[in-house]
């Protein structure tokens, strides 16, 4: 069935994901792959993987932004992106076979891989891109919110959390219930300001983004300090020791 | 986004094809054409034929032509769902009462005229489902506004006079009301073309690169770095940019084939009846086919999609 739950979930997992702290390093990108071409939608295929123009599926990219300020100087903002399991999803009643729906009980958007005809409308549908087209199988394939790990009984409790979460070095992505304002995830959310990507498309997306924190702006004095020349080789002997001393 | 052709095609083909049924259906049952049974057939036939090898040819870019009939299922919410059951539908009213007006010319029955306007009404909706598919989508600015319900029914309807009066001017009938309705709606499509490429230029998308990543509040942003070297799915469906210096040109092959030289063919013929005004009328008719066929393929090539903003691009 392709019309949203009626009764919109009460539970909404879904992923925070900190631009401040996220240092670009594409290993939630790698762990997806790895977990999910042999997950609920495996396999992930790649076309010419090893020659000149390879491409296939991945449920999640980073991408890397310029953000341009003549006060405040430019920044670098990485900017990892998946599916953001939107509560209005329009990839999902765009849909005209029932394939692509979302569960009622967690808010979760998955793709039912044998109904799919492979109309490909879903992808025009999401204004993120979180649907790549998996030309091998002939069917839509998207982030299923790893859930064929989140709920698996035969792993750790810890480990119950998306790859890209439990991947993640740095500690940039969260995992959580959405719909609970006590949850972790929502205080987080609210704390630092987490805002839904372009809201004016009306999706009203589970993931929230946080932004990166103001720069530090460098203090007269510290900037003194990195400035002050150090003692030179040229330096005796002992003028380099006392300053050597002195700086410590 | 990618024009894929099979899509083109479908749109224009059974576009064209449902406009003549249209107006056969019209025609018959208003009793504005000929009811010689060779002409009839030949046009029912057409429009039929047309209709037909556009579904098809709709169901060859599906990853599984073999499930099509899935997408019969969800008309509660999909307007490509949609689409797929009035299609189906409209063959039922348009097929009988073609037979009716073909076969039993002698014999009168009201339910059968019934029947016919039920048909004419089906042609409508189906192509306005058709256009929904598209206007629906809020991610393309270019395809979500009202220009494009209208346009498709206008396009529909134009496609499928021109039609209708070149098959007239060949068997040598009159063309009559028909005759006059092709060259105004002709100039109808072409102010409507003319009216949505203002817009396309003057308007864009209400989502920016800002909205897209929620960094506007500190700064212009634009794209450092792309998430990997080589053209991914997302970059070859909706990524797709045509250039501006060629886009106008083929503006202008649409202004001019599709819509300007069929009008002027088409007056043309409405004063010079027999061989010469038959010949116009032919070429008018291949001149629109051409036309609307780059007017479809531009409305793809055109419109852009929010997902290029995460690639580089600068609007939408």
């Amino acid at each position: 069935m392709t019309s949203l739950p009626t009764n919109s979930p009460t539970k909404k997992l879904g992923l925070v994901i900190d631009l401040d702290i996220c240092v670009g390093c594409h290993a939630c990108a790698v762990n997806c792959k790895e977990w999910n071409t042999s997950g609920h939608s495996a396999p992930l295929t790649d076309q010419d993987p090893y020659g000149a123009d390879p491409s296939g599926v991945w449920f999640n990219r980073i991408h890397s932004f310029e953000v341009e300020n003549e006060k405040t100087g430019g920044r670098t903002v990485n900017f990892p992106k998946s599916c953001l399991h939107c509560e209005d999803a329009p990839c999902v009643t765009v849909c005209p076979t029932g394939a692509s729906y979302k569960r009622e009980e967690d808010g979760i958007v998955l793709v039912n891989a044998d109904h799919c005809i492979g109309c490909k409308l879903c992808s025009w549908a999401c204004p993120y891109g979180a649907r790549e087209y998996d030309e091998d199988a002939g069917v839509m394939k998207k982030c299923t919110l790893c859930v064929d790990k989140i709920y698996n009984p035969n792993l750790p409790e810890e480990s119950r959390v998306p790859a890209c979460v439990s991947t993640c070095p740095v500690g940039a992505r969260s995992f959580g219930d959405l719909g609970d304002p006590n949850s972790d995830v929502s205080k987080l959310v609210e704390s630092r300001g987490g805002y839904d990507l372009m809201p004016e498309q009306e999706c009203k997306p589970t993931n929230k983004y946080l932004p990166p924190r103001p720069k530090k702006q460098g203090s007269p004095e510290n900037d003194t300090m990195a400035l002050t020349p150090m003692a030179d080789s040229s330096a005796g002997v002992i003028s380099r020791w006392v300053d050597k001393f002195l700086s410590a | 986004m990618h024009p894929a052709k099979s899509v083109i095609f479908f749109t224009t083909a059974s576009g064209g094809g449902y406009g003549l049924l249209l107006i056969l259906l019209l025609g018959n049952v208003f009793n504005l054409l000929p009811t010689y049974i060779f002409f009839l057939l030949v046009c029912y036939g057409l429009a039929f034929i047309l209709i037909a090898a556009g579904l098809l040819s709709s169901t060859f870019h599906l990853g599984h032509p073999e499930r099509a009939w899935r997408a019969l299922t969800q008309w509660r919410s999909s307007w490509l769902s949609r689409e797929g059951v009035m299609a189906i539908v409209t063959f039922i009213p348009t097929g009988l009462y073609a037979l009716y007006v073909i076969f039993f010319q002698d014999s009168f029955s009201a339910l059968m005229e019934l029947i016919g306007l039920v048909g004419a009404v089906c042609c409508v909706i189906t192509v306005y489902c058709t256009a929904m598919i598209y206007a629906s989508l809020k991610t393309i600015h270019a395809w979500s506004n009202r220009f494009v319900p209208y346009g498709y029914l206008l396009l529909s309807l134009t496609t499928g006079m021109v039609l209708i009066t070149g098959m007239m001017m060949v068997w040598g009938y009159d063309t009559g009301i028909f005759g006059w309705l092709s060259p105004l709606l002709l100039l109808g499509s072409l102010y409507w073309k003319v009216s949505y490429w203002r817009f396309l230029d003057q308007t864009k998308s209400v989502s920016s690169p800002e909205s897209a990543t929620g960094l506007g509040e500190f700064g212009a942003v634009s794209l450092l770095e792309a998430p990997h070297t080589e053209a991914n799915y997302l970059m070859q469906e909706m990524g797709f940019s045509i250039a501006r210096k060629h886009s106008e040109k083929l503006r202008k092959i649409v202004l001019w084939a599709g819509f300007g030289a069929p009008f002027i063919l088409l007056a043309f013929a409405l004063f010079q009846a027999g061989v010469i005004g038959g010949i116009a009328a032919v070429l008018a008719v291949v001149l629109a086919g051409i036309g609307i066929f780059v007017e479809r393929w531009l409305f793809f090539a055109e419109a852009k999609h929010t997902v290029a903003m995460y690639y580089g691009a600068k609007d939408a």
